[in-house]
């Protein structure tokens, strides 16, 4: 079965359609126009630009070209779970822990993936290395973002309870336990509801597209499956580590609640 | 328990405060007062090591930064003038129920562990915070306003009660206090912040 080609005419039209809820969304007074119309404009230049790219990259077939690529969406990824934090560790310490909870996760979870269950050749094959560690970090950056926002934003919130618990004598990791049960538990519920919900109420986007292109519905089905295990082992390895470690910068080597080391919001 | 031992502050100095010095022996009470703001409560937080400062605290002949904090803590209790609650009933912020004529010398019975804790009152929170905190066996007491919640009858028992333990159990204790009454009442010696330092008053007579 062939995939049916899309001209860039027929995504024009698309895009028109876009265009005309900006525009209805301004008569509205909604505020939402420019934003969506700008979001819209990032997609095309975003997804034109990395399709360049993908096909350099499937053509040349090196591994430092794909570690490269790798790294590169390591570094935004990790930009974005800093800048989703509204009190983050200062002197780079969110932007440290998240993008070091996301390497040890992702990547180890992808290179495992890879090389012992789908074993492509060369083990580094972009067509599946790429799509997979874009899943991958795109889930666990979710899940560290938001665990991280819900440590540092409740540790904060509730300080007096953490400082009133220290002074009975509570080890740190006491003092903060049910602030990081509610980050992981905030990390990990995206992903458990897509599970949950994975082809009784959603149908996963990876699945859906690859029966567009053409593959048997029972073997996307499996790639499905995998993936959402891979996603949900990178998310939880990735919060993990993340909460861990930013709960432990949180206090310090005399088991102090430091709250001087988050930045305050911005406005 | 351990053997009563003497509360030491050598040359701790934080915010304001530099260079606090002072020893509050086994069973005493040194009643520490000053304007608000001048860092009374930061002193005893300081003793406690919940915040970086300078200078050393010592119990007896262990000093607070040879132990683990959280034992130094468990030895030097802290109360704070506002106590946090962070379960749902009284019982589960303790770890064992406390002795029947404790409970009945603040005004409590045995069921109040059950209580929840959104509907206590403010005088019942401090004062089952004092509770809590000697339920973990201290050596020493950090109380920072330990009454200010409290009407006079129920002061009274507090303080007695207070005073009574103190005495009893060798603890050495730090007492920051507004009512110049009651530290009349409870002081053996009382100190009063005068911007850097700290200036021992006379302590009523008649004690």
């Amino acid at each position: 079965m062939e995939v049916i080609p899309l001209a860039w005419w027929q995504l024009a039209l698309a895009a028109l359609m876009v265009v005309g809820l900006a525009g209805c969304t301004a008569a509205l007074r909604l505020g939402m126009g420019r934003g969506l119309l700008i979001a819209a404009a990032r997609t095309v230049i975003q997804l034109g630009l990395i399709g360049l790219v993908l096909e350099a990259l499937f053509a040349a077939e090196r591994l430092l070209w794909v570690v490269l690529m790798a790294m590169a969406m390591l570094l935004i990824a990790g930009r974005e779970v800093m800048a989703r934090q509204k009190r983050r560790l200062s002197g780079g310490w969110a932007f440290g822990i998240g993008t070091l909870a996301m390497f040890l996760s992702s990547f180890t979870v992808t290179v495992l993936t890879l090389i012992v269950i789908i074993g492509p050749e060369p083990w580094y094959r972009p067509q599946y290395a790429i799509p997979l560690l874009g899943m991958l970090l795109g889930n666990t950056m979710t899940g560290v973002a938001l665990a991280l926002d819900r440590l540092t934003d409740s540790a904060w919130h509730q300080r007096a309870v953490i400082e009133n618990r220290l002074m009975l004598g509570q080890t740190w990791q006491v003092a903060i336990g049910d602030i990081r049960r509610e980050a992981m538990r905030s990390g990990l519920m995206p992903m458990i509801n897509a599970m949950a919900a994975a082809g009784v109420v959603s149908l996963p986007g990876m699945m859906t597209g690859q029966i567009l292109a053409g593959t048997a519905p029972g073997l996307a089905v499996k790639y499905q499956i995998l993936i959402m295990f891979a996603i949900t082992l990178g998310t939880g390895f990735g919060t993990l580590a993340a909460v861990a470690a930013g709960s432990r910068r949180l206090f310090d080597g005399r088991e102090r609640l430091r709250l001087d080391r988050l930045v305050a919001p911005r406005r | 328990m351990t053997t009563s031992s003497t509360l030491r502050l050598d040359g701790i100095g934080i915010g304001t405060l530099s260079d606090v010095s002072m020893a509050v022996p086994p069973g005493d009470i040194h009643c520490l007062s000053g304007p608000s703001g001048s860092g009374k409560s930061r002193l005893l937080r300081a003793v406690a090591d919940l915040e970086p400062h300078a200078g050393e605290a010592w119990l007896g002949e262990v000093a607070q930064s040879s132990l683990p904090a959280h034992d130094w803590r468990t030895r030097v209790m802290l109360v704070p003038a506002e106590s946090q609650w962070w379960a749902d009933s009284v019982g589960e912020h303790l770890p064992a129920s406390p002795a029947a004529e404790d409970l009945a010398a603040l005004g409590f019975e045995a069921s109040v562990l059950g209580w929840q804790v959104s509907r206590l009152s403010s005088g019942e929170k401090q004062r089952l915070a004092l509770l809590r905190a000697i339920a973990q066996a201290p050596s020493a007491l950090l109380l920072d306003e330990p009454t200010a919640n409290l009407d006079d009858a129920t002061t009274r028992r507090v303080e007695a009660w207070l005073m009574g333990n103190a005495r009893r159990r060798g603890w050495p204790v730090l007492w920051v206090a507004h009512d110049p009454d009651q530290i009349a009442r409870v002081a053996n010696r009382h100190w009063r912040i005068d911007g850097i330092e700290l200036r021992a008053e006379e302590v009523a007579p008649w004690r």
